[in-house]
């Protein structure tokens, strides 16, 4: 196997430049900044900011409230289905995406002469166990006359933060191991949120879709412990350790 | 080998062609390569865009010329892509901004320095340090957003410490004026250290304006809109020391002499291999480019360029520390203030830039804000870093969640 962590010209770090850096750390230790204070002062100014804020984005209203399944209107009242439609909006939104994901991942892998400890069949049927997801989650959202082709604030936040791990699976200089440890933050944050979801369902009332949805997290489980172990065991090799 | 513009004719316009895969290239190392690499992807990003910008302007007055403008404008257009997509993904948007800052020093710094107009060479100097202060701003800025040190792009080249203060560089426009060299009498250098560094410039601003709505940190977007704010303001003074009686065409045939003589320093020191081919066929492309404008000048102005242009180029911008230089004018010149078209103590600064501030100024200085207390240190200044202080009674609190 090839190694993918290689010994080279890193120039970043002070050690590269010892007589520059002791100038400049002289310098610096005599000149004052031009303000006095800390950072607290920037935690002023976003406080403030955010006392003024407004929200990022509201849920649309469930857009064919006539049409909704009686049953599940029952279900639904008293409670704040806008938070229930709010977090399926975001599944949704991140399995589609997972899906993305493991598209990069795929080809990464497949492109890659150190990729062959991870069996790209694998890969290829967890992702289309995302797309299951994202289909699951879509007739769930459509069973309580919501819209699942709207973007819900929780699916716009995740995207946010999901951006940095595109970046990396896209990135043709990361190594497989790189872009294995991007898939893992998305798979242990995906698990948590199934679990939170199937809590909430739950609580919702909604049994059959709770049900549905316990067997998605079986799938993910699946994911997160095969994607730990790669990852694990491709830095391990790397190291020329055992695992 | 020493470049003649009359007789190095480069690559045809005719021959000058990409394919996207060309202009879309592998990225300069953030960690391996030299910051003088990132330095001169940036500079010269900088000045393919300028590039474009003018042939523009050129067109909308010169109905003849329109044509031939938009022939070479493709080419700078690509240009201008292959070379900013020099710049890797890794770099955080701060990251990248430090390293225009960078530029904005260690070019500036030179070329104050191969100045033979004593005046020019000030107003190199004054713009210098101020956007010395801007790479300290952004340095504070990069550790306590991002958690980063920025030596890690500068790489022990340039100092992170404060310069003239960005909350005191903001001026009133009259202020932000410079006398203009004599087109018949300056020395060409100095035609072409105005272009570069109005070129610079003008990027720099142009990229933190684009870059501030990016971020959802209102602090670092305030930062960036200050800072932006000050970019305008050397565009103002850097495009006012060029003579405004060139012609559209001397003009034209300055703006491709420039890039020859930019592209050729980075061919003569650039450290990586793969980016010094880039900027071999540039420079072979720019020398096609020179080739059409001359022909133009000829034909349109009736005039030799040789009147415009020297036959050899000036000595290209030493890509090196100015560390010694920097420090030296920031003793002696700090305390500048602009009045006018001139530079004066701070005692004698003008009614109109401090009310302009001031009003400016009235609900803060991001500037101020983001780098309240810093001092840049190996590592950031968490090294060096105190605790947060808590109360322990209520943390003992979180052993009931478990
Ligand atoms: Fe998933
Ligand atoms: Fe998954
Ligand atoms: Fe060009
Ligand atoms: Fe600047
Ligand atoms: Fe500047
Ligand atoms: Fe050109």
């Amino acid at each position: 196997m090839e190694k993918t962590t290689v010994l080279g010209k890193n120039r970043t770090g002070i050690d590269m430049s010892p007589i520059d850096a002791k100038e400049m750390m002289a310098l610096a230790k005599i000149t004052p900044s031009s303000s006095t204070g800390d950072e607290q002062a920037i935690a002023e100014m976003r406080s403030q900011y955010i006392r003024e804020a407004e929200v990022i984005g509201s849920i649309p209203p469930p857009g064919t409230l006539k049409g909704m399944a009686s049953t599940a209107m029952e279900k639904l009242t008293g409670k704040n289905p806008e938070v229930f439609i709010d977090k399926l909006g975001c599944r949704l939104a991140f399995e589609r995406a997972g899906v993305r994901l493991y598209d990069a991942l795929i080809t990464k892998c497949a492109a890659s002469s150190n990729g062959s400890i991870v069996p790209i069949e694998r890969l290829r049927e967890f992702r289309n166990e995302e797309l299951e997801h994202f289909k699951l989650v879509e007739r769930a959202i459509r069973s309580i006359g919501a819209d699942p082709t709207a973007q819900t604030p929780s699916a716009d936040v995740d995207g946010m933060a999901s951006i940095g791990l595109v970046q990396v699976l896209t990135d043709p200089r990361t190594s497989v191991a790189h872009c294995l440890e991007a898939i893992l933050i998305a798979e242990l944050a995906d698990n948590d949120a199934w679990q939170l979801l199937i809590m909430l369902t739950e609580k919702m009332g909604m049994d059959d879709m709770a049900r549905d949805f316990q067997n998605a997290l079986r799938e993910e489980d699946e994911h997160l412990a095969h994607i730990r172990q790669w990852f694990k065991q491709m830095v391990m090799e790397d190291a020329a350790v055992v695992t | 080998m020493a470049l003649n513009l009359f007789e190095d004719k480069g690559c045809p316009l005719e021959k000058q062609r990409f394919t996207w895969k060309e202009l879309v290239q592998p990225p300069i190392s953030k960690l391996d390569d030299d910051a003088f690499t990132r330095v001169r992807v940036i500079l010269m990003n900088g000045i393919e865009m300028e590039a474009i910008r003018f042939s523009h302007g050129c067109a909308r007055m010169n109905k003849e010329l329109q044509l031939p403008l938009a022939q070479l404008r493709i080419v700078e257009q690509h240009q201008a892509t292959m070379v900013n997509g020099l710049i890797g993904a890794d770099h955080s948007m701060l990251e990248t901004t430090i390293g225009y800052e960078q530029v904005a020093i260690e070019v500036t710094a030179v070329v104050a320095q191969n100045e033979p107009d004593p005046y020019l060479a000030q107003v190199y100097r004054f713009g210098m340090l101020e956007d010395f202060d801007h790479l300290y701003r952004y340095s504070a800025m990069l550790d306590r957003l991002e958690g980063k040190d920025a030596n890690n792009i500068t790489q022990c080249y340039t100092d992170i410490v404060p310069g003239r203060p960005t909350v005191i560089e903001h001026r009133a426009p009259q202020d932000n004026l410079r006398e203009h060299y004599d087109r018949s009498r300056a020395a060409p250098i100095t035609k072409l250290n105005a272009l570069t560094i109005m070129s610079a410039e003008q990027q720099t601003q142009n990229f933190y304006l684009n870059v501030a709505p990016l971020y959802a940190d209102p602090v670092v977007r305030q930062l960036y809109v200050e800072i932006a704010s000050i970019e305008e303001q050397h565009v103002t003074q850097y495009e006012s020391i060029i003579d405004p009686h060139e012609t559209w065409l001397e003009k034209w045939l300055l703006h491709e002499a420039n890039e020859v003589y930019n592209y050729y320093g980075c061919v003569q020191q650039e450290s990586n291999p793969r980016i010094k081919a880039i900027w071999e066929r540039c420079l072979d492309y720019e020398l096609g480019h020179l080739q059409v404008a001359m022909n133009m000048f000829k034909q349109y102005e009736r005039r030799d360029p040789a009147e415009v242009l020297p036959g050899e180029l000036p000595e290209p911008i030493k890509y090196e520390s100015q560390r010694e230089f920097v420090r030296q004018v920031l003793n002696q010149e700090v305390d500048l203030r602009a009045l006018g078209t001139q530079f004066v103590d701070k005692s004698q600064e003008g009614e109109a830039s401090q009310q302009y501030r001031a009003q400016l100024n009235s609900s803060g200085s991001p500037t101020d804000t983001v780098s309240a207390g810093y001092q840049w240190w190996p590592g950031t200044e968490i090294v060096r870093g105190k605790e947060m202080a808590f109360k322990e009674e209520y943390a003992a609190d979180t052993e009931t969640i478990r």
